[in-house]
């Protein structure tokens, strides 16, 4: 089982990378973009064990322990078979 | 005073950090993160700068769990000295020790050079031996220094006179290096006992370097 834990910084915190982006596709001539968000991405792969319900609490718990800072992050989890 | 200063994997101030207290008299011990107690009689722990487990994830996100950050969060709780310099800082923040947390610098660069900041608040043992309003020059060097908060925890720490430093230029203006909310550049616990930021008085403790401004700030530990 495979887990897909996507970080993002929260709406409202600004995101110095995110700009920097935006300014180089716009550069590069891509006029289309309102805005740019730069997360992360963390794959897990989980023992088939557990159950998909279990196994989105477990994740729950490292993303609020370790894997995002919810001070300045959001984060969501997908779980693939 | 007895310093325990904590090195992790990744640390790079250690010894700067202990040869600047030595300047001021004091006791140090390195402690390496594996141990899970302080040497016996601790007056402060400092969390010194570098990149602690390379910085992944998030800076200082890991070092946080390391055994001896047990030991140094109930020293602390109990009233203990702590005070985290820049990889330190940004400890002590993932740690839930000090409110907020750091993002990238607001131009993605990595700042390296001197930096005048200003004292807001001395009614605290860090800074006791500085002046409010005094301009100091300390060196930063950081890629992740750009501090938030919510607003409405900033303004209690403003109430609580918890914003202890911030970055200004020469004469004391406004000038903020890495995009800091209110240009803030050092700021303590509500029981004023745990404190971090992102300069390194610890570089600073020598004229002919530079600037000895530092010392004057790491003496206020042992009044």
């Amino acid at each position: 089982m495979k887990a897909i834990v996507n970080i993002h910084l929260k709406p409202g915190v600004l995101d110095p990378q995110g700009k920097a982006v935006h300014h180089a596709l716009a550069q590069l001539g891509f006029k289309g973009v309102e805005d740019v968000r730069v997360g992360k991405q963390i794959i897990l792969i989980l023992e088939d064990s557990l159950s998909e319900e279990e196994a989105r609490k477990e994740v729950e718990q490292m993303c609020e322990k370790l894997l995002a800072n919810t001070v300045i992050e959001d984060y969501s989890i997908e779980i693939e078979k | 005073m007895k310093v325990a200063i904590i090195r992790f994997p990744g640390t790079n101030c250690e010894f700067d950090t202990d040869y600047a207290f030595g300047r001021i008299g004091a006791d140090r011990t390195i402690v390496w993160h594996k141990e899970e107690s302080l040497p016996k009689d601790t007056d402060l722990v400092v969390l010194p700068g570098g990149f602690s487990y390379g910085d992944y994830l998030r800076s200082g996100a890991i070092a946080r769990f390391s055994p001896i950050m047990k030991a140094v969060k109930e020293f602390g709780q109990k009233g203990g000295y702590v005070l985290g310099i820049c990889n330190g800082f940004q400890i002590l923040l993932e740690s839930h020790m000090l409110p907020g947390a750091m993002m990238r610098n607001e131009n993605l660069h990595f700042v390296s050079k001197f930096q005048y900041i200003k004292v807001l608040h001395n009614d605290n043992k860090f800074l006791s031996q500085t002046d409010e309003g005094e301009i100091l020059n300390i060196p930063i060097a950081h890629a992740e220094g750009n501090y938030f908060v919510e607003p409405d925890k900033l303004q209690k720490m403003y109430d609580n006179h918890q914003v202890i430093l911030q970055y200004c230029d020469a004469q004391g203006n406004y000038d903020n290096p890495n995009g800091s909310v209110d240009a803030i550049a050092g700021i303590c616990n509500e029981n004023k006992n745990v404190f971090g930021l992102m300069p390194h008085p610890e570089r600073a403790c020598e004229k002919i370097l530079g600037s000895a401004d530092g010392i004057k700030m790491i003496e206020g530990f042992m009044h």
